[in-house]
């Protein structure tokens, strides 16, 4: 199906299923344990793979022994780097996984041993000795960046903007800000670690993995192994989370695969969790400079935000400015975006990439620009809201309420009492509240699924598509069932493997949007196909509460289907509505939070998100993205960094005790507004993405409601007590 | 040299013999020899909460002990709570508030949710416990603050609270 026009009534705007807060059809699987993930398959005869990594960050590998390994009690095999030899790299991975003599980053996959059991190849894993050829590398941002350069792209769209005459326009502005901002690195520490389980069957291969894009994680791992795509089976249907650091092949399928053809035995591989950080993907730190100038009303009239990042050569840039270009109106603007080469392991896509970054750095900005001009945040905000592109003011948004999204919030949190800085203190706690908005663009990618009726007149639902905890399987059902006039248990849906048809997958926050509108086409396919095996006229046909009913007939679904069912495959595919319309989802972040006037301490008090993001297609797992994004955004604010050993170029706090990811403790009751619209112009389910935006401008309510709190401006993340002590008011 | 030992336990009520490597944690005596996979793997390292039983009624990081160490011990895992069909309320309470969404911490959450009811019911103080010589009482502080062990990266901890509430009140 070609999505090329709008939106008009369908059988989804009847919401009896679509838009009801049903629970997940997979809950009471995973609270009691019944949930399979990857490393828990089960097979005969499963041998232990243990990674080994590399000890340094750059230079070759001149020498392997294995040999006190190999003769370790249970060891079957060792398969090392030099071993297999350089690799062909798949296309979504900028460093090597495992192949080849050459060291990119510390903790590369160089070899993996097998073993009877874990322990045994644990064990021996720390037997292999190696001697490398160290070269010198490049591991701090704040140098590299001076030597940075312009990328040829930004994710497919231009590194640089410029719109009016920006250095003319900041110049004559009566108010200005110019301010340089931090984010550091940052690790996605999803709970379950990266897992594969490889099995072998002759040239074919069956991978149990922990994949967010199956069809991307096959495609590659086909180009590392060098055999024919068709070969691989890929399963993946529960993971443990991903927030994008399983969007991109791993070395555990890559290692494991190996390992399994070595030894002639299924073979798994889970990375130990000491390993994760610096062998998979990170969010790589960013420098930002923004500069705003105003009239004295506070008209926005000059606007540019600039962004250095680094990554590993051939990589990719931390594209923070993306916000900028559409989120306040201003005549004037430009941003810039450059690129340094460091040799710290990959930097990739985390959740809500550029945005979550960028919006940390300019609504920290546009809180300051308030301030100086002694406007009400929310209403600087409102007063420079756009309906257009501002670049490209030809293109409307296909929906855009971001003033909607500050007023409900503002109302609904209280903001009118707020008073100024450091006025407000309640015991040994000085209490603060912040806002931001939120903008993340909505994404569309091609989706597929296959469904068949059988003919009791249940629906099965297949397609590639993943469930990372965003509730998938549960809106994929409900969108079928709301198409074939089904209640919720006379549908089954099966994700996550690579013999079903290649969905969207989930990344971007695309995954719901663009999936159920896969599974939206293929229904209206099966729907075509019983009407036609009923000879009923198309036109006056309803599907409801399990029958088809045409004027006077009515005909139970159960039965319309032979012994072989009714089967219907199809692909939504997004034609130009992208083009000539700009679409994003937008929101407002509200938080209070009290700083502790003797320690320096920031405690989250109050949070509340208010989002425009389309139609939402079930506001119980909508809301569970969006509290899961506050509760990571407040992690962003507050402890996660990940520290670079400039020398040794590694991440040092390579771990969940070090690397402070929010606790239970860190967390109050969170509350979710979701205004209630729909997008035509965005798919045929009328909805937008969700998982990304909680995630978007959160991390700088907080730091804004620290200023409020205490009258200490921070600008460089995360917002630990060390920053903040020295601004603190003399205890009494 | 022998690195094995024969350990006999109870799992969820049923007496099991195993033959361990010394070195084999409880968590991969559960999932690896007992496929008991409910138990999860955060981190092997007492750090996430994820491998979280209970044994003889107190919560326990089963990464951070050995298999061998709980000769005659009666262990309660995820499976003991519950089934598909048949849910502990606790269960039953975070299916009803979504108390989750990737799925992987909760089995350590449930386990360490029941226990903490019971810590506080044993009237055991916690460090938010401003009052010891009153009776615990359950509060979301309470709650927050003794379950600040189990993590949760998707960040289902608002509900994962509003679970606990629930559950300890028809408990009661
Ligand atoms: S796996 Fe035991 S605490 Fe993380
Ligand atoms: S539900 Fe995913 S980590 Fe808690």
């Amino acid at each position: 199906m070609q999505f090329d026009t709008p939106a008009t009534t369908n059988p989804i705007d009847q919401l009896t299923i679509v838009g009801q807060s049903i629970p997940r059809i997979d809950g009471e699987l995973k609270t009691t344990g019944k949930a399979i993930y990857a490393y828990e398959w089960d097979e005969e005869n499963i041998a232990y793979g243990h990674p080994v990594g590399s000890a340094i960050a750059k230079g070759r590998i001149t020498s392997m022994d294995v040999s006190a390994a190999r003769n370790a009690d249970g060891v079957l095999a060792v398969v090392t780097t030099l071993d297999v030899g350089k690799r062909e790299k798949g296309k979504q991975n900028t460093a090597n996984l495992f192949g080849g003599d050459e060291v990119q980053h510390y903790h590369q996959a160089i070899a993996v041993v097998v073993a009877e059991t874990f322990e045994q190849a644990r064990a021996a894993a720390a037997l292999v000795k190696v001697d490398y050829a160290e070269e010198k590398g490049v591991f701090d941002l704040s140098e590299a960046m001076k030597t940075a350069v312009k990328p040829k792209d930004a994710g497919g769209a231009p590194p640089d903007t410029a719109v009016g005459d920006f250095d003319a326009a900041f110049e004559t502005a009566p108010v200005s800000l110019e301010e340089t901002y931090t984010t550091p690195d940052q690790s996605h520490s999803m709970m379950e670690p990266h897992a594969s389980l490889a099995t072998w069957d002759g040239d074919e291969l069956t991978l149990w993995t922990s994949s967010q894009m199956i069809d991307w994680w096959r495609t590659d791992l086909a180009t590392t192994l060098g055999i024919d795509k068709e070969k691989i089976h890929l399963k993946s249907p529960y993971i443990g989370g991903g927030f994008g650091g399983k969007l991109f092949l791993r070395a555990d399928a890559v290692l494991a695969a190996f390992a399994a053809k070595a030894v002639k035995r299924p073979v798994k591989v889970a990375l130990p969790r000491p390993f994760l950080v610096n062998n998979t993907t990170h969010r790589p730190a960013t420098i930002q400079r923004i500069r705003i100038g105003a009239e004295r009303d506070g008209t926005i009239t000059a606007i540019a935000h600039e962004s250095w990042s680094g990554d590993q050569p051939d990589g990719q840039l931390e594209t923070a400015v993306m916000q900028t270009r559409l989120l306040y109106a201003g005549k004037n603007r430009m941003t810039a975006m450059r690129l340094a080469e460091l040799h710290l392991p990959e930097g990739n896509a985390m959740r809500a990439p550029g945005e979550a970054p960028g919006l940390m750095a300019l609504e920290i900005a546009i809180d300051e620009m308030a301030e100086k001009l002694g406007l009400d945040p929310v209403e600087f905000r409102i007063l420079n809201d756009t309906q257009v592109d501002p670049e490209k003011p030809e293109r409307p948004f296909s929906h855009r309420d971001l003033v909607g999204c500050l007023k409900r919030g503002a109302e609904q949190f209280g903001w009118s009492t707020r008073g100024k800085p450091g006025t407000r203190r309640e015991g040994d706690w000085l209490i603060g509240t912040g806002v931001a908005a939120a903008l993340r663009n909505n994404l569309l990618v091609p989706s597929a699924a296959r469904v068949r009726l059988d003919q009791d007149g249940v629906v099965t639902v297949e397609t590639d598509m993943t469930d990372i905890g965003t509730g998938s399987y549960t809106i994929i059902a409900q969108t079928a069932a709301e198409m074939m006039g089904l209640p919720m248990d006379r549908v089954k849906v099966r994700l996550g493997d690579s013999r079903f048809p290649v969905s969207a997958g989930s990344g971007g926050q695309f995954g719901a949007n663009c999936s159920t509108s896969g599974v939206y086409a293929a229904c209206v396919k099966l729907r075509e196909a019983v009407i036609q095996t009923l000879g009923f006229n198309a036109s006056e046909v309803v599907f409801e509460n399990g029958t088809v009913r045409s004027g006077t007939r009515s005909v139970p679904l159960a039965g319309v289907a032979g012994p072989d069912g009714l089967s219907a495959e199809d692909t939504i595919e997004w034609a130009e509505l992208s083009d000539s319309h700009q679409q994003s989802t937008f929101g407002a972040h509200f938080v209070e939070v009290g700083v502790d006037i003797a320690t320096g301490e920031s405690r989250v008090r109050r949070m509340l998100a208010v989002c425009a993001s389309g139609r939402i297609l079930n506001p119980i797992t909508a809301r569970s993205q969006v509290i899961g994004a506050m509760t990571m955004g407040v992690g962003l604010a507050l402890s996660e960094e990940l520290a670079v050993d400039t020398r040794r170029g590694f991440f040092v706090n390579h771990d969940l005790a070090s690397y402070e990811v929010p606790v239970h403790a860190d967390i109050p009751h969170q509350e979710v507004i979701f205004m209630d619209e729909t997008d035509p112009i965005s798919s045929p389910m009328k909805a937008k993405g969700i998982g990304e935006l909680g995630l978007c401008g959160v991390s700088a309510a907080i730091a804004n409601a620290i200023h409020n709190a205490t009258g200490v401006r921070l600008r460089h993340y995360p917002m630990t007590l060390d920053k903040l002590l020295g601004g603190l008011p003399a205890l009494s | 040299m022998s690195y094995s030992s024969q350990v006999s336990f109870t799992i969820n009520g049923e007496s099991r013999v195993l033959d361990v490597d010394n070195r084999t944690t409880l968590l991969d005596a559960l999932r690896e020899h007992l496929h008991l996979t409910g138990t999860k793997k955060g981190c092997d390292h007492g750090q996430c909460g994820a491998c979280t039983v209970i044994i003889d009624g107190r919560r326990v990081n089963s990464c951070l002990t050995l298999a061998v160490m709980h000769e005659g011990d009666a262990i309660t895992t995820i499976e003991g709570l519950g089934k598909p069909g048949d849910l502990h309320p606790m269960q039953a309470a975070f299916v009803k508030h979504d108390g989750f969404q990737c799925g992987y911490c909760t089995p350590g959450q449930i386990c360490s949710s029941v226990a903490v009811l019971e810590e506080i019911k044993a009237n055991i103080p916690s460090h938010v416990t401003a009052d010891l010589t009153a009776a615990t009482t359950v509060t979301e502080v309470e709650i927050r603050e003794r379950m600040s062990g189990n993590l949760c990266r998707c960040g289902a901890y608002s509900n994962i609270v509003e679970a606990i509430v629930e559950a300890a009140g028809t408990r009661a």
